[in-house]
């Protein structure tokens, strides 16, 4: 992904997540989540990440966002008159943020991160999968378990009574 | 594949992303939106996650962006359940009105 | 450099163009045709040019699309208009994309260079799939919201909430196919469709996964919100669904992305289950015939004739689509939330690990 691309869709996104965090109707912000996570899935498959990007884009934009967008029509949520907290907790978590981004800025100058050659068939689902099955096989048992766990909590905290 | 631009940018762009993240949840009130910008924070996670396994060639942050993955989902249903029951008790979802244990 | 570009994009045009839009036309016009045939009637055949009639072709793909395009572009008052404007476009774009890792030739020798006939050779072209489905979700939650419009609200709801759920068996289903070929590239998997078992029957999908092909196929009608499924959309029950508040060329993107997945449903169900672009008994210098012979033939036309063999098998899954549309009636939603749930979700489940069971037995995938 050469650098000019990379600065059209890094600004894209940047602009994305301002909607999510600035506009006013929630619908505008899950759709603004949509274009982010869109946006990132794109930045993934510049580096090379092939599984990952798509597995971002099926699970990330078209579950979980789904997911919000049913909650929000569900609880029929129209724009908010007072989106906002008070001026002084804004300013700081901008302070915040700006900083964040500063020293990693100034950090990465000092040392800039290498670009190794590709190795062969990188970011392909077999390599990945070496990985799940291998070193992290244990995470991914307990992944399976954390997921049904998840389904049933949501399920029972969905429920109009709960027990 | 043609070679990716500089990677140092990816990491100062998913600083951003996570900076933007954190301001959001600080910021924002109604709590969906806290949970949007939750998402956006570990997206940026995410971002650096493949960015380093694309320096070291390594499948590692791949296998770990997986997992993020999964727990996010996780997450997020179980959250939206927990914000619906809310909304059935206090017919808001403002962070604001929703402070006391009772009433 | 251009040459790459301009040879992705010659077969983006030719898929599009050439293949799947044709096929789209013909769907239409069959869905009227066939529906008057099942129903034993004659079909829409008033409009005519200079008195050609053309059997209903003029009125079906000529007078109505007309009809629509110059139609009345209606936006309701209270309705959130970005939204409302991008609703179709978002429906109609995911479907459209999808067939970019759809394989619809072997290869072609031009000028020296071999092209693939397949536009995006992806890795995981699978999960490409997978993702443009679970993306087409968005144009029927925004376009049921932005209306304002209590039918267009229950219409989007029920409409996400089935195609969530059907993604699921449909997920599964494409597991077990690619535990079937040991890879996640249509195109190989179209490729490992070509030998000939026992000497004269076809490597096709359907007999090494015929549970995985009845679940896709379900499953797919059900994405699409076709009858039997078709309750977000059901003309008796919620006027018109999702799309009530829609007219004209806004009208014809969601019929036009209802057509897309239908013929994308049918060129998913070809290329894993019916040998995809393969003839029987054609190899990529010509036919071998079982006896033994071997017949030459140039480049070009054994990449017409895969060509025409894949065009052929859409045609045929399409009609099967709307064959099905006719004749079934629809189902009741808590009939159909308990198909999808309790019905196909564990059937693809089971058919996940006896897939894996037999590969392990056989020893390794590949057909």
């Amino acid at each position: 992904m050469s650098a000019l691309l990379f600065l059209a869709v890094a600004a894209l996104t940047i602009a994305s997540a301002l909607v999510v965090i600035l506009h006013k109707s929630p619908v505008y912000s899950a759709l603004g989540l949509v274009g982010t996570l869109a946006l990132i899935a794109m930045l993934f498959l510049g580096l090379d990440a092939q599984i990952v990007g798509f597995l971002q884009i099926i699970v990330y934009a078209g579950a979980i966002v789904v997911l919000f967008l049913f909650v929000i029509m569900l609880l029929n949520l129209q724009e908010e008159p007072e989106a906002f907290a008070p001026s002084a907790l804004v300013a700081f978590g901008l302070a915040g943020g700006i900083g964040l981004a500063a020293i990693v800025a100034i950090g990465l100058a000092r040392a800039p991160l290498p670009t190794g050659p590709l190795r062969d068939r990188f970011g392909t689902t077999e390599l990945l999968a070496e990985r799940l099955f291998t070193t992290y096989l244990l995470p991914f048992e307990l992944t399976s378990i954390l997921l049904l766990v998840a389904i049933i909590g949501a399920v029972v905290l969905g429920k109009k009574k709960l027990p | 594949m043609t070679d990716p631009a500089p990677l140092s940018w990816y990491l100062v762009l998913s600083a951003v992303l996570f900076g933007l993240g954190a301001t959001g949840v600080l910021v924002r009130r109604n709590l969906i939106v806290v949970f949007m910008a939750i998402e956006i924070m570990l997206n940026a996670v995410n971002l650096t996650f493949v960015t380093f396994a694309r320096s070291q060639q390594n499948a590692d942050g791949h296998a770990i962006v997986f997992f993020v993955m999964a727990v996010a989902a996780a997450e997020a249903a179980v959250g939206l359940a927990i914000i619906l029951q809310v909304f059935r008790a206090r017919a808001t979802v403002n962070a604001d009105e929703v402070t006391m244990l009772r009433w | 450099m251009g040459v790459e570009i301009a040879i992705a994009a010659g077969k983006v045009v030719f898929l599009l163009l050439v293949l799947v839009l044709q096929v789209v036309a013909m769907g239409v016009f069959f869905e009227r045709k066939v529906s008057a045939v099942i129903q034993d009637r004659v079909g829409a055949n008033r409009a005519s040019i200079f008195g050609f009639a053309g059997l209903g072709v003029v009125n079906t793909l000529i007078a109505d699309p007309v009809k629509f395009l110059l139609k009345e572009d209606i936006v309701p008052a209270g309705v959130d208009r970005r939204l409302h404007f991008w609703a179709p476009i978002m429906g109609l774009i995911p479907a459209l994309v999808a067939f970019a890792v759809i394989p619809f030739g072997d290869v072609v020798e031009i000028a020296g260079r071999t092209i693939e006939l397949q536009v995006a050779k992806l890795d995981v072209g699978v999960l490409f799939v997978l993702a443009m489905a679970s993306l087409g979700v968005y144009g029927v939650v925004l376009g049921g919201w932005a209306s304002n419009s209590r039918w267009s609200l229950l219409g989007g709801i029920r409409g996400s909430a089935q195609m969530i759920s059907y993604e699921i068996a449909m997920g599964l289903a494409l597991v077990s196919v690619v535990l079937t070929y040991g890879n996640l590239d249509l195109q190989e998997m179209v490729r490992q469709q070509g030998a000939l078992v026992w000497g004269w029957l076809p490597a096709w999908g359907i007999f090494y996964q015929p549970i995985g092909m009845i679940v896709l196929l379900v499953a797919g009608i059900a994405e699409s919100k076709r009858i039997p499924f078709d309750l977000p959309e059901s003309e008796s029950e919620l006027v018109s669904g999702y799309f009530t508040e829609y007219s004209g060329a806004k009208h014809l993107m969601f019929m036009m992305a209802d057509f897309v997945e239908i013929v994308l449903i049918a060129a998913l169900v070809t290329t894993f289950f019916l040998g995809g672009w393969q003839v029987p008994g054609l190899g990529r210098t010509g036919f071998d015939f079982p006896g033994g012979t071997h017949v030459a033939l140039p480049s070009i036309a054994i990449a017409l004739l895969q060509i025409t063999a894949f065009g052929v098998k859409l045609v045929v899954m399409t009609l099967f689509q709307i064959i099905v549309r006719w004749t079934l009636p629809r189902f009741r939603y808590d009939q159909l939330m308990a198909l999808g749930w309790k019905g196909l979700l564990p059937l693809a489940l089971a058919n996940v690990m006896l897939t894996a069971a037999f590969v392990l037995w056989l020893g390794g995938a590949g057909a």
